[in-house]
């Protein structure tokens, strides 16, 4: 099943064609429109007009978060103010957030993207679609409810939150389809086991998550304990929101709309492209965009393209998940510590995706790293807590060895670690520096 | 069935266009809008061969025609009909409808020119009445009906028009697009050239946006129609000032 077959499905020529047509059109009108990047452009000698194929891309400057925060609210908007019909901002714990705007004609066709990002993932219009993101500000609710009511599907716009009430919903609305995070996902899984709801009275087939990291050991356990098939999406809201790549069945990468985005996987440090394969960061380029159109986004996301046809159909180039992030990492007693090793380090021990959060603190001149690590199972009382003891110093120790930087580690009940704002919060930086 | 990568081409000293890239597919209805001066007559007197490429790829059918004389493209299949109608005022309806059957003569298919002749007066019943009129006699739209009539005779895969609404009542011009659309319904492949964007947006697929020689959109005639810079550049229509219902 296809959205739009005659885009997803294109013959790869033919979409290089459309891919530098678009191109060169949107470089000639933010050269034209927008200040900063005419600046750019000219500081760099580099004019649209010397722009003939996909590879000169590598000749322009790169955008990044900088850049856009540096820019806030309107500076980098391509049109005036009175033409754009919506704007979101990226959910800042930073000072200042990323704001973007959309056009009437880019919501058209972002509710286009997450359509066929939806029905990659199994949804049709006759499913009942419970969107559990936050709808706000961040582009996650909205993007996919205007998505999913494109698509024409019945659309539940439950926003986060109250998960007792979610699920209640869920089973009297009939819910088909749930999108959210996938930690919200394994929240809701807790939660229906905890009110003693069996999953045969729900209605769930797919699920649609995004908006974090996550793993396959993840996508099992969610897969198994809501009895369903779980997608995953991507996109971020400096590029436009949810829409910008997506798994279809197979569930072996994210097709990414390639008609709509240009993709380059560089490496962070050198800013050369990695090897066709190789891992590294995510650079966007937004191809019909009219409001906010992006040029070589520097995404901060790791990822790789991957090789090989898809046997769904789509011809769009596929992204493995995300793999982590280039600007995570932890400064602890000069150390650097990323918190990808740490989550990959507790995956190993607990043989299953960690729920955890890494809480930073000093005390007098010495930074202190505490682990906050879900409790596996049942509460440990009795006969489990010398089990419990051992297994919260093998953590320690490991942790401590591999780190290079002594943590403590406690084990706490998932109630500790609850999403903040529907997102898995991994880092508390308590230290006022 | 065209697709233009990098074409840049002008006159003398002067560069017009700059890095067109744009492609049509068969059966498409295909249009190019822009203001006066933006390049879009220059781009199809290109692509026919009139005036030399100085850059860039244009290839038909998969061919490079980019250095070849305009009657090997006529002869490939890709026809003109030029701005400002261009008949030959002295000479008679049918006899300015036969000269365009020329490629098709050197194709030696000269004995399909007869059922030619009539399929085209199938579609346009005036020219046929007047065939043995002046052509400087015609109207302005029946000129036009001409024009088009004379580029069908060479039995074109692409049709390009430049500016066939130019000078022409509200009326006439409703005639000569639903005779376009009729075209595409007929299997031909049309690349549209237009001041008046909002008549050619309404019977296109999709549209290029030309502005100084260089393409600053491309979409849907449906997007294309509802985005506010080219309402208000093209259209004719400012929705601010108009108000809101």
């Amino acid at each position: 099943m296809y959205w739009e077959p005659g885009r997803e499905c294109m013959d790869r020529e033919e979409l290089e064609q459309l891919q530098l047509e678009r191109l060169q059109s949107t470089l000639n009108r933010v050269y034209a429109h927008v200040p900063f990047y005419r600046k750019k452009f000219d500081a760099l000698g580099v004019s649209p007009e010397e722009i003939g194929s996909l590879s000169d891309l590598a000749r322009l400057p790169f955008t990044t978060k900088e850049d856009v925060r540096g820019n806030y609210p309107y500076g980098l908007f391509a049109v005036p103010l009175r033409e754009v019909v919506r704007i979101h901002a990226s959910s800042g714990t930073s000072e200042t957030s990323s704001v973007v705007g959309y056009t009437r004609n880019d919501i058209a066709m972002w509710s286009k993207l997450v359509a066929r990002v939806l029905v990659a993932g199994g949804v049709t219009k006759d499913d009942v679609v419970q969107v559990s993101f936050r709808y706000g500000l961040f582009t996650g609710g909205f993007g996919l409810h205007y998505g999913a009511e494109r698509l024409g599907a019945s659309v539940i716009p439950a926003s986060s939150g109250n998960t007792a009430r979610q699920i209640q919903i869920m089973k009297d609305f009939k819910t088909t389809a749930l999108v959210s995070t996938p930690s919200y996902a394994m929240l809701v899984a807790d939660t229906i086991r905890e009110m003693g709801i069996p999953v045969s009275a729900l209605s769930l087939k797919y699920g649609l998550f995004g908006g974090e990291p996550w793993s396959e050991k993840m996508r099992k356990e969610i897969q198994d304990a809501l009895g369903i098939v779980a997608t995953d999406n991507y996109g971020l809201s400096e590029v436009i929101g949810p829409g910008v790549s997506g798994e279809c069945l197979e569930r072996n990468g994210l097709h990414i709309n390639e008609d709509h985005f240009l993709v380059e996987v560089i490496d962070p440090k050198t800013l050369q492209p990695v090897p066709p394969g190789g891992t590294g960061e995510l650079v966007i380029t937004t191809l019909t965009k009219e409001a906010f159109p992006m040029v070589r986004y520097r995404t901060r996301d790791l990822t790789s393209l991957q090789a090989g046809d898809c046997p769904c159909g789509r011809t769009g180039r596929r992204m493995s998940r995300l793999t982590g992030r280039t600007d995570e990492m932890l400064i602890i007693r000069g150390m650097k510590v990323s918190p990808a090793k740490i989550e990959s380090l507790l995956f190993e021990i607990e043989g299953q995706e960690p729920n955890y959060r890494i809480v930073i603190d000093r005390k007098g001149a010495m930074d202190e790293v505490t682990i906050l690590v879900e409790a596996a199972g049942d509460t440990p009382f009795g006969e489990e807590r010398r089990h419990v003891g051992r297994t919260v110093e093998t953590i320690r120790k490991r942790l401590t060895h591999e780190l290079g930087v002594t943590v403590d580690v406690k084990l706490v009940g998932r109630k500790d670690l609850e999403p903040v704002d529907g997102k898995m919060k991994r880092v508390t930086d308590l230290r006022k520096l | 069935m065209l697709k233009i990568k990098n074409l840049e081409s002008g006159y003398g000293g002067l560069k017009v266009l700059k890095k067109v890239t744009m492609h049509i597919g068969a059966g498409e209805i295909v249009t190019i809008i822009g203001a006066n001066g933006a390049g879009k007559t220059t781009l199809l007197r290109t692509v026919s061969g009139l005036i030399p490429a100085r850059s860039g790829e244009i290839l038909f059918d998969m061919k490079e025609i980019g250095t070849l004389p305009p009657e090997r493209i006529v002869f490939l299949g890709c026809s003109l009909v030029p701005e400002g109608r261009q008949v030959f005022g002295p000479m008679t309806v049918k006899e300015n409808i036969l000269l365009g059957a020329y490629p098709q003569y050197r194709r030696k298919r000269g004995d399909q020119v007869r059922d030619d002749l009539e399929r085209i007066y199938g579609i346009f019943p005036r020219l046929k009445e007047r065939e043995r009129q002046l052509a400087g006699t015609l109207s302005g739209g029946e000129q036009q009906m001409l024009a088009i009539a004379r580029a069908l005779m060479a039995r074109p895969k692409l049709i390009m028009m430049d500016e066939p609404s130019m000078g022409l009542a509200p009326l006439i011009i409703k005639d000569i697009f639903s005779i376009v659309t009729r075209l595409r319904e007929e299997g031909s492949t049309v690349l549209l050239v237009e001041q008046n964007a909002k008549a050619a947006l309404g019977i296109a697929d999709r549209g290029y946006v030309l502005e100084t020689g260089r393409i600053i959109m491309e979409g849907t005639a449906e997007d294309l129609l509802s985005n506010r810079e080219v309402q208000r550049a093209y259209l004719g229509r400012d929705l601010d000032a108009e108000g809101t219902m």
